[in-house]
């Protein structure tokens, strides 16, 4: 075979060491081409990179930075180090700060709850609307555009559009509910403190089922329909398919879109902010870091609470990505 | 054009040695044929030579000088792609001069450039049109016309028929070796079809698992195989590799052969080097054997016949051997399914492998006149 | 035979009750925003299912305020330059990440990850002192800087997915041919992701124009504000006495372009969204 050369003048033997040198670390050297490429990679990466950093790194340091100042809106130049008493501090008897505020601690339990009960009800609504749309029917491409409409509205406009249908005197929800004879009296929706935050909910459930829709849609068209043959061929209950066959298969997809939502809805802002306002019954924690920084004037605080939400989002994060972190590496 | 040198190329992707090491010498307006099942690592080999690879240890020479640094461009070298990759958004036209474009020639040149390549493959009534508006084979045309618009010293061809259908593959395959004829350019060709390589090769290269196996021309590789590995790739169909084992050791020029469930063969074939009892391996090309038929009691079953029109496969089950054995006849076939035949064949026709798959040549250039000898069971 | 064919009718009718039920679900609120928007003065207090009257004051006050119509100049003057922005390093960073393999590629990628993960209040007091330090409050211009913190992830991230999609012997031919990076991905990959960056354009757009919470907090003055902070903002002659007709006119004009669009380029925007996050 042609690879067997046993004569071995000391050129060879060189050869031959060096060879195995650098069988050892593969990427010895690299041709005019690859070493073009991985220069303009970098050049192509820094712009973005740069524009990231100043967008979003560095106003976070500063945000992290200012929660240990006495900082204010008005004045953000002036300010001085207080150590963490924005976050808790204990002074003549009693706890302040941050995570000693009642509200602070309401506003975390209303955004979990949000965020729990709203991805969950778009979760299986989007399942459902996803199971119909991907029957054959007429009109299919319609129905399907039509789902997007939600989607597309401006958060603002929609919670605006519920507020005028959830108004406690002219609102066509009371109006249907009453003439149904489901509720005897117009209810006032988005200022009642039991139902206040069933309307925020609800808003977001229409507004963000038509992305799970579409999410479970796609990857229900990736479904091997094989598989659905031989079920029928067996003559298993489509019940039964749905959920032995149907959501294993799709639950991969599902469970991204799921994160998705899930990172999304807890830092919730615009839909409680116009819907609600600054109501304590629907505050979330983006709504209530807002109003210490704003409204109150109290930079420090406020990105003291900013600084938790991050801590609380990014832990979340990390840990999908560790999770996931697998099925990422395989293409990274 | 000019010759291309491989010098103890080493290509390994993370712990995967794709190719071990290889030393290959390509002339200078050579037609040569990378072969080899799947994975062989010839892709590999041509992407190296194109400068799309950096092998991991080794050099590259083409026309004499190092290019194992340089780009593909600065090698000089065109390449004609499996899947076409023309680009899709640029007409015929654009899509052969995008690279003289790119290396700065003068508007009047390039044009005169792509009309000429154009017409030499025919595409000169098609310069207009998006490559989605073209057939296979013209789309094809286009690829190698692009490979060859900046006159590279060397071009280089990855598959490029294997998208192709079976009869519009035969014409493109006559097309490519008339340009070369033409061109007289250094050509590479990798396939993994046997019959591209026999038909266009000047040389083919057989590789197995990164190694080359052989180098030679289609006569020599098919005529005179170094190893069981080349024996059963070239031909179809394949080559009969029988069981062997040695009888005795070598005396003078002969050597005791006993091929499995059969006779022993006397054969000068040096086997010095293989001790008594070592396990051989006897190849016999389908068109080599002559069948005899004999009876109920003796010779080897007839499992199937198959009928082709212009010759006839006689399969015969060999006891000791798992394939069937393949025999080519001329038609009408005499030989039906379920008789008993026995083989004949001219000794200087087997070719017979040692314990690592190496051929054993015959020691005489001459053939020595023996009698055909009888395979048969006993 | 007869229980098979009633069963065979339920199963229809149910199954267009509920595509109905979905089609209400999905279009009546934007429809009712309509039916309002054409009422106005004591029409807005009795609840109609249809559209009873075809009143177009609501929209002649509303675009009558210069103040609303410089918006939506605001709006899509900060819109269209922060995709202009994210496209641009969008498309130059994800052909570095989509095709070529280099060290610290999961790592970038796991940045631009993250930082589309940021909840943007997070940011808030950071930006707006890069923002104050720069002259830039009260500025529309302030919205363009801060908006590429979503919308240049995005871009990156879906473009990565696009770019590499695209054959890997395309981008080797080019390097036959002699191309440079750059080259190949002006000349050879960018005309082929036409309708890759129309869809990413298009939904950077959308979550640009939608924005509310840094409009809110880095614009003070009615003429400097984007639509979404103008129609919050919107208020009648005390707090408890919205006028409703001006709100939904209002919703309407802003929502209308989104619509059409969304329903023109729909193909496009369900490939987006899965290329986006099916791939995550």
């Amino acid at each position: 075979m042609a690879m067997a050369d046993s004569t071995v003048t000391p050129a060879n033997a060189d050869a031959g060491e060096q060879s195995l040198a650098r069988s050892v670390s593969p990427t010895r050297r690299h041709n005019r081409v690859h070493r073009q490429r991985l220069r303009a990679a970098w050049m192509f990466l820094i712009p973005m990179l740069v524009v990231l950093a100043a967008v979003a790194g560095w106003p976070l340091m500063r945000t992290i930075w200012f929660s240990f100042t006495d900082a204010s809106f008005s004045d953000i130049s002036n300010y001085s180090m207080i150590g963490f008493e924005n976050y808790l501090v204990y002074d003549n008897g009693a706890w302040y700060g941050v995570l000693a505020d009642p509200s602070w601690w309401r506003a975390v339990w209303n955004t979990l709850f949000f965020t729990v009960v709203s991805v969950g009800a778009e979760t299986v609504l989007g399942l459902i609307i996803a199971l119909t749309l991907n029957a054959q029917f007429r009109g299919r491409g319609w129905i399907r555009a039509a789902t997007l409409i939600p989607w597309a509205i401006p958060t603002i406009v929609s919670a605006k559009m519920w507020g005028w249908m959830l108004h406690d005197q002219f609102g066509i929800i009371n109006d249907l509910l009453m003439t149904l004879g489901v509720i005897a009296e117009p209810l006032n929706w988005t200022a009642n403190a039991d139902l206040s935050m069933w309307a925020v909910i609800m808003v977001d459930v229409w507004k963000t089922t038509p992305f799970m829709a579409l999410l479970t849609l796609a990857a229900l068209q990736m479904l091997p329909s094989d598989c659905y043959e031989a079920a029928k061929v067996d003559g298993i209950h489509p019940v039964r398919v749905f959920f032995r066959v149907t959501l294993p298969l799709i639950y991969p997809a599902l469970m991204v879109a799921i994160i998705f939502r899930i990172l999304d809805a807890l830092r919730v802002f615009d839909v409680i902010y116009v819907l609600t306002s600054n109501s304590e019954d629907t505050m979330s924690m983006s709504v209530y870091a807002r109003q210490q920084l704003v409204e109150f004037q109290d930079v420090g605080y406020g990105s003291a609470a900013s600084t938790v939400l991050f801590l609380i989002i990014a832990l979340l994060t990390i840990t999908y990505l560790y999770l996931g972190r697998k099925q990422f590496g395989g293409d990274a | 054009m000019a010759c291309v040198e491989l010098k103890k190329i080493n290509k390994t992707f993370g712990k995967i040695e794709i190719i071990p090491n290889v030393d290959l010498r390509i002339e200078d307006g050579e037609f040569v044929v990378f072969v080899g099942p799947s994975g062989c690592g010839k892709s590999t080999l041509l992407r190296l030579i194109a400068g799309l690879e950096e092998p991991t240890a080794g050099d590259i020479e083409i026309g004499g000088e190092v290019v194992t640094d340089l780009s593909p461009k600065e090698r000089g070298v065109g390449m004609v792609f499996q899947s076409y990759a023309l680009y899709p958004h640029m007409s015929v036209y654009e899509n052969i001069a995008f690279g003289l474009k790119l290396g700065k020639a003068n508007k009047g040149r390039i044009q005169e450039w792509v009309e000429k390549t154009a017409e030499v493959l025919q595409l000169t009534s098609l310069l207009q049109r998006k490559p989605r508006e073209l057939s296979g084979g013209q789309r094809q045309r286009v690829a190698i016309g692009r490979a060859m618009a900046r006159e590279p010293r060397i071009m280089l061809f990855d598959e490029p028929l294997s998208n192709l259908d079976a009869s519009l593959r035969v014409q493109m395959r006559t097309e490519i070796a008339k340009l070369h004829d033409r061109l007289q350019s250094t050509m590479i060709y990798v396939t993994h079809d046997q019959v591209e390589a026999m038909t266009l090769a000047d040389k083919i290269v057989v590789l197995n698992g990164g190694h080359i196996e052989q180098v030679g021309t289609p006569y020599e590789l098919y005529e005179t195989p170094a190893s069981l590995f080349v024996a059963g790739f070239i031909g179809s169909p394949k080559m009969n590799l029988i069981p062997a084992t040695l009888q005795g050791s070598a005396q003078g020029n002969r050597s005791q052969i006993k091929i499995c469930g059969m006779g022993t063969v006397s054969l000068d074939r040096g086997t010095s080097h293989l001790e008594d009892g070592a396990k051989m391996t006897v190849g016999l090309r389908p068109e080599h054997i002559e069948l005899e038929i004999s009876g109920p009691d003796s010779g080897l079953e007839v499992v199937n016949v198959e009928y082709l029109g212009n010759e006839a496969y006689v399969y015969l089950e060999m006891p000791g051997m798992e394939d069937l054995v393949v025999v080519r006849e001329s038609v009408p076939c005499q030989v039906q399914a379920g008789q008993r035949v026995t083989m004949n064949a001219e000794p200087a026709l087997l070719h017979v492998f040692d314990t690592d798959g190496r051929s054993l040549p015959p020691l005489a250039s001459v053939p020595t006149g023996e009698e055909a000898v009888q395979l048969a069971s006993q | 035979m007869n229980r098979k064919l009633l069963r065979k009718i339920a199963v229809k009718t149910g199954f267009g009750l509920l595509l109905t039920a979905i089609m209400l679900f999905t279009v009546f609120p934007f429809y009712y925003a309509i039916v309002t928007s054409f009422k106005s003065g004591s029409e807005l207090f009795s609840i109609d299912y249809w559209i009873t009257s075809f009143n177009l004051e609501n929209y002649q006050a509303v675009l009558g305020q210069g103040s609303f119509v410089t918006s939506i100049w605001n709006s899509v003057v900060v819109s269209t330059s922060a995709v202009a922005i994210a496209m641009l390093f969008g498309l130059t960073a994800a052909y570095a990440l989509g095709r070529v393999q280099f060290r610290g590629r999961g790592t970038v990628l796991m940045i631009v990850l993250g930082v589309s993960m940021f909840p943007q209040v997070a940011v808030l007091s950071g930006l707006f002192e890069v923002i104050r330090a720069f002259n830039l409050y009260n500025d529309p211009l302030s919205l363009v800087f801060s908006y590429t913190i979503f919308t240049l992830p995005f871009t990156v991230w879906i473009l990565t997915t696009f770019m590499r999609q695209l054959p890997k012997e395309l981008e080797e031919a080019a390097i036959v041919d002699g191309a440079s990076p750059v080259v190949t991905l002006f000349k050879v990959f960018l005309p082929l992701m036409g309708p890759a960056m129309a869809t990413t354009g298009l939904l950077a757009f959308i979550a640009a124009w939608n924005e509310f919470l840094f409009a809110l907090t880095f614009t003070l003055t009615d003429d400097q504000r984007t639509v979404p902070v103008a129609i919050a903002l919107i208020t009648g002659g005390s707090q408890h006495e919205l006028p409703w007709g001006h709100l939904m006119a209002a919703s309407v004009i802003v929502t209308v372009p989104l619509v059409v669009l969304v329903l023109i380029f729909q193909r496009r925007i369900v490939s987006g969204l899965t290329a986006g996050a099916v791939k995550g």
